[in-house]
Parts: structure tokens; C-alpha cells; sequence
């Protein structure tokens, strides 16, 4: 088991160093950052001056190392529209997009294991009909339309709900979160459930399948023939079972969430980090463009891995296919 | 055994060209064909946007700002009727949703045409060149695949900046690599058959065994992947436009027009963002249909 965490970890590092070349290039030598820094009435000394200064005049592998070196500390430059250091800004506004995230996920798995449960055991019922059909839904209506007609049901419409921002927030631990408040709560539950939409189908349509194929192994014929009683047999032995590729798939969308809270976010005016992405690609600023992406490429590696290592416990074949590789 | 049991009806029946076996099949569903047909109307909503359209709702000569944010079923000044309303221009929105569909299938195809060029060309030489190449093909597609086709939309957009075809780059840059892989996996399974070592023994030349045997021999499931990734790239450049980062409003797609009615909908003018979206979400939907019974009728293990 050690053996496996730790390769995984290298092989992490490695995805994570390319990562940051490719958003580096991108993002710094791909566009001039020298037409944006330098005022344009600068002469051709001011702008070399300005240029050496800023180290732009080097080789680009030299200009990758002192950025990486920079990064491994945390210095990602200052934003160029709010003067503060570019992470900071950004750590700043991660709570509110991961509380969004969190509670979307909530959303989906209490909601969608137990539905696609329901049509995987009864597939010709009308209700696993509807739910299958609900399903297809989830993934044809595009998210950010969802949230605005959400907005004009619940909000214009109905007025139940408030239409944007996180409400009144509870500091927890030094960091402020909306679902400790009925007024947060008030104000997450629509932009959450938004978000969860798209994973509440796809854990349906998972779930449902596993249930289906699982209904027909041997071991689920043998627990009934030793007369377990019909919920042991489906809560312990078919879920258990089906939550191996489940448990997959809500760690890797978790990154996805965290990636389409930004549509959610704008809909919502949600002041996460993906509202600032957005102003900050409007606004041109750099600093905060790739400190952003180099975060949530980061956190798409940590959950790759934990993903991995659960699914290593949960399933001991993966590790030992491995562990002989 | 099983092959016996595919072969039997088939026998009895008379021979069936392979286009009209798939034609009849398709059809066999009436989901489907309900999907097709809906298609159908909006493809031809699109294409014949400036004559079936009540006005020109970029003329500014037709629109008159008098004409702002009615509600749907208002009279025109000359008789005629704004069935789903105006927007803040006075445009009639009708109008409008059959120019943005226009904008949005354009942008949606010409896309997919490109990313299954490029997909095509590099899946194929893929699995037909192996090695090291194939390698580091695969490698790129599973890094670009691990990540969410929004996130790399936006790190584009963020890099190249906005306009039509920079969009247009960012969806090619997304979709070739779904292609790649589908066509790499179809070409590594055709390629170890009979046909291909029979070809190669007769001394072809390797273009020829490429684009007369190999290529025909993986559309269908490329055909399947493309009819998707259509509908995933119209829902993108939608919500692309509509976070401000995609077409430019010179060219108003439906993204656009939902966008334009958001500032509305919170004082319950609900049309301008409503009709837009159904005619988008119909759009998604259709071609969703029709590609989940491509996907059954193309694929040789369900072949009654």
C-alpha cells in the first residue's frame, strides 16, 4: 500500500511540473505581457529597461525556473488590477466556490444514489421510466440557462429565494461560510442545486446500471438463496459493490464542479474563485489568470490521487495489479 | 454459436443494402424519428433564417426601440404580431432566435468539421505509425481528456483572447482530441483484421490501405462521437457567449440572447432569456436523440 502512495505521489509531481509549463507558456510567452506592463509612450530605453527588469529579456527556460521558484513559494505575482498578491486574492474567494461545490455534491449523492437505485431495481416501473428520462434531461439543459430559470421561478416568480451573493455569513474556524445561517442556506440552495444537476444525472445513470448488472451476478443469486432478508441483500451486497465505480466518478467531478462553479458562480453572482476568473480574463490580469489555473490544476491532482487510494482500499486487486507492474 | 443466431434471419430476409438497413433501423424508433424531424425544422429554420423571419432583426431600419421588451403576442405597428416578445432594441425575438440559430449551428459545425479533420488525421496516423509517436499522441489526449472541456475553453480564450474564430480554435483544440482516441481505438482494432493483411500482401500502398480500407472501416463509430460533440459544442459556445467570453455581439448566437435578457429577468421579463434558451435546449436535445439511436444502429453487436 505504501509502496503505491508513493508512486502515485511521483507520478503527481511529474504531471503537476508539465502542467505548470504548458499554463507558463501559455499564459506568459504566448501573449506579450510587455505591451499590457509598459506604458505605450515608453521609449525603446525605458522599455528595455523595463524589460530587463522584469527579467523578460532572458532565455524562456531561465524565466520558467525563477516563475517556478517563485510558485513553490506561494509568490505568483500581484494582480495588476487589485495590487495584492495574486494567491492571496485567490484563497481569499476559494471557501465560498468550495462550500458551492461541496454542498452541490451533497445534493447529488443524496439524492442521486437512492433514484438510480430505484430505476436499476425496478427498470420497466414507470417511476424508474421518469427517473431514467429525468436523467437525460440533466445532461441535454445547458447549466447556465437551468440557473436562470431557476432565477425566474423561485426568485421573480415566486419570490422564495434570493437571486445572488452568499448572504450573511458565520466565520468557522477564521473562515466565512453561508450554511451555518438561514439566510446562507437561503441563498446556497439554488446556485447549489444548479451545480448538481449535471452530477445528480450522471450518479443516476451510474448507479442505475451498476444496480442493473449487479442484480444479475451469481453472489446476489447465492445471498438471496441463503435467505438474507431483501434489504441486506441490496444495501450491503449490490451497493457495496456498485460503490466502487461511484466512488470514482464523485472524486473525479468534484474537480468539475469546482470547474463549472464558475458558470454557476456568474449566474448567481456567487463570490467565488470562478467570478474572479471571469473578471480577471476581462480585465486582462495575468497574475491572477495563472495563479487561478495553477491552483485548480493542482487540485485536480490530489484528487486524481486520493481517488486512486480509495479506490485501492475499496478494491485490493487495483493495488496488487499494480504493485506487481 | 452466437454468430449462427445473428446470421439466421438475415438469411431468410432479402438482401438489404448496408445504407437502407440503417435507414430502416434509425427509423424503427419512433424517439428518434421524432428527433430527426425536429432537427430537421430547426436546420431549416437556420438556413432559411432572412426568408421565413417576420423582420430582419439586425436592420435597424425594421426595428423601432418604441417596440422594447413587449410581451410576447403584442401587436406590430403594421398589424402583425411579436409572438415571443421583443428585446431591449425592440427586435422581434423570433426573429432573432432563427438568426442566432443560424450563428450557433454555424460555429457548432464548422467546429466539429475542423476538430474531425485534425482528430481524424491524428488518431489515424496514430495507430497506423505506433511507436513513439503513438505514445505521445495518446498522452496528450489523456491530459487534455482529464481536464473539463470548460476549464480549457476558458485557458484559451484567456491566452488567444475573444472573436469568432477564437472560438471557433478553442472548440477544434477541445473536440479533436475525442476523435483521436475514438478513431485510434476503432483503427487498432481494424487494423490487426484480414482485410488490412490481405491489402498489405498485395502490395498496396500504405495511403491506399490508410484512406480506402482503414478509414472507411472506423466512421461509424466516429460518426457517433461527432453527432455528440456537435450538441457539446453548441451548449459550449452558448455558455461561452453567455459568460462574455465567446462570439462577439456583432454575431448574436443564442448564447448571446439568453445573455442579453439575464439584466431583464429579474423585473419578470422573462422572453428575452426563455425562448432563446428552449431553442437551445431543443437544439441540444434533437441532436442528442438522433446520435443515442446512431449509436444503436451503428453498432455491429446490436445488429438484429
Amino acid at each position: 500500500m505504501l509502496v503505491f502512495i508513493i508512486r502515485r505521489s511521483l507520478q503527481s509531481v511529474v504531471v503537476l511540473l508539465a502542467m505548470s509549463l504548458i499554463v507558463f507558456v501559455g499564459v506568459y510567452a504566448i501573449g506579450n505581457p510587455i505591451d499590457i506592463l509598459i506604458n505605450p509612450q515608453a521609449d525603446q530605453i525605458d522599455r528595455e529597461r523595463a524589460i530587463a527588469a522584469l527579467g523578460l529579456d532572458r532565455p524562456l527556460w531561465e524565466q520558467y525556473l525563477v516563475f517556478l521558484q517563485g510558485a513553490l513559494g506561494g509568490d505568483f505575482g500581484r494582480s495588476f488590477v487589485h495590487a495584492t498578491s495574486a494567491l492571496r486574492l485567490i484563497l481569499e474567494k476559494m471557501p465560498a466556490t468550495l462550500e458551492l461545490a461541496f454542498t452541490a455534491m451533497l445534493i447529488a449523492i443524496v439524492l442521486g444514489i437512492p433514484l438510480g437505485l430505484w430505476a436499476g431495481l425496478k427498470p420497466n416501473a414507470l417511476s424508474g421510466r421518469a427517473i431514467m428520462a429525468g436523467s437525460i434531461l440533466g445532461f441535454s439543459l445547458p447549466t447556465f440557462w437551468v440557473g436562470l430559470m431557476l432565477i425566474m421561478v423561485f426568485s421573480v416568480m415566486l419570490g422564495w429565494l434570493p437571486s445572488n451573493g452568499r448572504g450573511a455569513t458565520v466565520d468557522l474556524l477564521g473562515v466565512p461560510v453561508s450554511f451555518l445561517t438561514v439566510d446562507g442556506l437561503r441563498h446556497l440552495l439554488m446556485p447549489a442545486t444548479n451545480l448538481a444537476l449535471f452530477n445528480l444525472a450522471l450518479l443516476i445513470r451510474l448507479t442505475r446500471s451498476g444496480a442493473h448488472e449487479a442484480l444479475l451476478q451469481d453472489y446476489v443469486k447465492f445471498a438471496r438463496a441463503k435467505g438474507l432478508s431483501n434489504r441486506r441483500v441490496i444495501g450491503v451486497h449490490v451497493l457495496r459493490n456498485i460503490l466502487i465505480p461511484v466512488v470514482t466518478v464523485i472524486g473525479l467531478q468534484f474537480g468539475s464542479l469546482i470547474a463549472f462553479a464558475i458558470v454557476t458562480e456568474s449566474v448567481f453572482a456567487w463570490p467565488g474563485m470562478g467570478k474572479l476568473l471571469i473578471d480577471s480574463i476581462n480585465l486582462l490580469d495575468r497574475p491572477v489568470i495563472v495563479a487561478y489555473l495553477l491552483v485548480i490544476v493542482t487540485f485536480f491532482i490530489l484528487i486524481n490521487l486520493a481517488v486512486d487510494i480509495l479506490y485501492s482500499a475499496l478494491d485490493p486487486r487495483v493495488r496488487l495489479t499494480e504493485a506487481k507492474g | 454459436m452466437s454468430t449462427l443466431r445473428v446470421q439466421a434471419p438475415s438469411a431468410a430476409r432479402p438482401p438489404q443494402s448496408p445504407f437502407r438497413r440503417i435507414v430502416d433501423d434509425f427509423f424503427a424508433n419512433p424517439v428518434a424519428t421524432f428527433g430527426f424531424g425536429l432537427l430537421c425544422l430547426i436546420v431549416f429554420f437556420a438556413i432559411f433564417a432572412p426568408l421565413i423571419s417576420p423582420q430582419n432583426p439586425y436592420d435597424l431600419a425594421q426595428i423601432d426601440v418604441m417596440d422594447g421588451r413587449l410581451p410576447p403576442g403584442s401587436p406590430t405597428a403594421t398589424g402583425g404580431t411579436f409572438w415571443l416578445g421583443t428585446d431591449d432594441q425592440g427586435r422581434d425575438m423570433l426573429s432573432a432566435i432563427f438568426y442566432g440559430l443560424r450563428i450557433s449551428l454555424a460555429v457548432g459545425a464548422a467546429s466539429t468539421v475542423l476538430a474531425l479533420v485534425i482528430g481524424l488525421a491524428a488518431g489515424l496516423a496514430a495507430a497506423y505509425v505506433g511507436g513513439r509517436f503513438e505514445a505521445l499522441v495518446m498522452r496528450i489526449v489523456d491530459i487534455q481528456l482529464s481536464f473539463p472541456a470548460i476549464l480549457i475553453a476558458l485557458i484559451l480564450i484567456a491566452v488567444l483572447g475573444q472573436g469568432t474564430g477564437k472560438v471557433i480554435t478553442a472548440l477544434v483544440t477541445i473536440q479533436w482530441a475525442y476523435y483521436a482516441r475514438t478513431v485510434r481505438s476503432a483503427a487498432l482494432v481494424e487494423k490487426r483484421k484480414e482485410y488490412i493483411e490481405a491489402a498489405r500482401c498485395l502490395a498496396l500502398p500504405p495511403s491506399h490501405i490508410v484512406f480506402r480500407h482503414l478509414l472507411p472501416n472506423c466512421l461509424p463509430p466516429l460518426i457517433v462521437v461527432a453527432t455528440v460533440q456537435v450538441a457539446a459544442a453548441i451548449a459550449l459556445e452558448a455558455t461561452l457567449s453567455f459568460l462574455g467570453l465567446g462570439l462577439p455581439i456583432t454575431e448574436p448566437s443564442l448564447g448571446l440572447l439568453i445573455a442579453n435578457g439575464y439584466q431583464y429577468l429579474l423585473s419578470g421579463k422573462y422572453w428575452i432569456s426563455f425562448f432563446p434558451g428552449i431553442a437551445l435546449l431543443l437544439t441540444i436535445v434533437s441532436i442528442n436523440l438522433v446520435a443515442d439511436q446512431l449509436r444503436d444502429v451503428l453498432n455491429p453487436r446490436l445488429q438484429r
